[in-house]
């Protein structure tokens, strides 16, 4: 994944904020963030994860034109053929923060491949993890944020307890 | 307003309820919000139907939002340097989880002043959705 252009919106930042349900004026009220230590608004922790609303590749957001695997008329628009009953999940996810985003920012997003590695679950078959470093740098090339990610491809559906 | 080291020690712990009865409708705006609108959060039919659970369930990035949310009320705005997570147990619409933070260490680095925090978020019926680890940087 490489995204060449992530700016960072103040209204962005509100409904992101919303949505994790954080209702500190940090996020949304730039005059009462000029009152505090940042000095303007800044990112929710989590924010640079919408980093996905800007990779033009992104899998899991529908695709204009394009086939959708969600529900329409029948419960999934496209017929099964690579999955095999197994859903992929987010195992893990890691931040090291340099600084905090902000409005104004246009963030570039650069990933490479950490480790790969296999276990065999309880509840869900054969687990594959796989690990994803991604530099978040800023328009003046300064690393904002590094995060590192671990996805996991289960063989069957998480049984429930 | 930062935290300082002088009213902290180590063992001292922070708690919120981050989430009461979560909504599918929050999961939605989640989804809105983060760009990941994979249909296992997002569409019913297609989660019971073809995946294979019984109802749509949270994204793990909401977890750590909601965990965040705690994290930030606690230690200040802006003063986070590390925050990672693992996702121990699936998170459910109607779920309630109450996010909690201890404090594991206190340290300098470079005439800076840190807290390192263990986290853990649980559900209604105590069990671990969340565990992870945080860092931020502190007043003297």
């Amino acid at each position: 994944m490489a995204i060449e252009k992530f700016p960072v919106e103040a209204g962005h930042i509100m409904l992101f904020a919303r949505a994790v349900g954080d209702g500190n004026p940090i996020y949304y009220d730039e005059a009462y963030a000029r009152t505090k230590e940042p000095g303007s608004i800044i990112a929710p922790p989590t924010f640079v994860q919408a980093s996905a609303q800007f990779d033009p590749d992104y899998r899991l957001r529908p695709k204009i034109g394009q086939p959708w695997f969600g529900s329409g008329k029948e419960p999934t628009g496209v017929p099964p053929s690579s999955g095999g009953g197994g859903t992929g999940l987010h195992a893990e996810q890691h931040y090291e923060y340099h600084r905090h985003p902000k409005p104004g920012d246009v963030l570039t997003a650069t990933s490479r491949p950490g480790q790969t590695w296999e276990r065999q679950g309880r509840r869900s078959g054969k687990l594959i993890f796989t690990e994803t470093i991604t530099e978040y740098r800023d328009q003046h090339g300064e690393l904002v944020v590094t995060a590192r990610g671990v996805g996991v491809r289960t063989e069957r559906p998480v049984e429930q307890s | 307003m930062a935290l300082s080291a002088r009213q902290l020690k180590v063992g001292d712990t922070h708690s919120e309820q981050v989430v009461d009865n979560l909504t599918r409708t929050q999961i939605v705006q989640y989804a809105g919000a983060s760009g990941d609108y994979n249909p296992i959060h997002t569409d019913e039919v297609y989660t019971t139907q073809v995946a294979g659970y019984p109802s749509v369930f949270a994204h793990g990035m909401l977890t750590m939002g909601l965990t965040g949310t705690m994290l930030t009320n606690y230690v200040g705005d802006g003063c986070l340097t590390k925050f990672g997570v693992r996702f121990t147990k699936q998170v459910w619409p109607g779920d309630t989880l109450t996010a909690n933070a201890t404090v594991e260490a206190i340290r300098e680095e470079g005439g800076q002043r840190f807290v390192d925090l263990q986290l853990s978020t649980v559900n209604q019926n105590g069990e671990e959705v969340l565990s992870g680890y945080a860092s931020a940087r502190i007043d003297p």
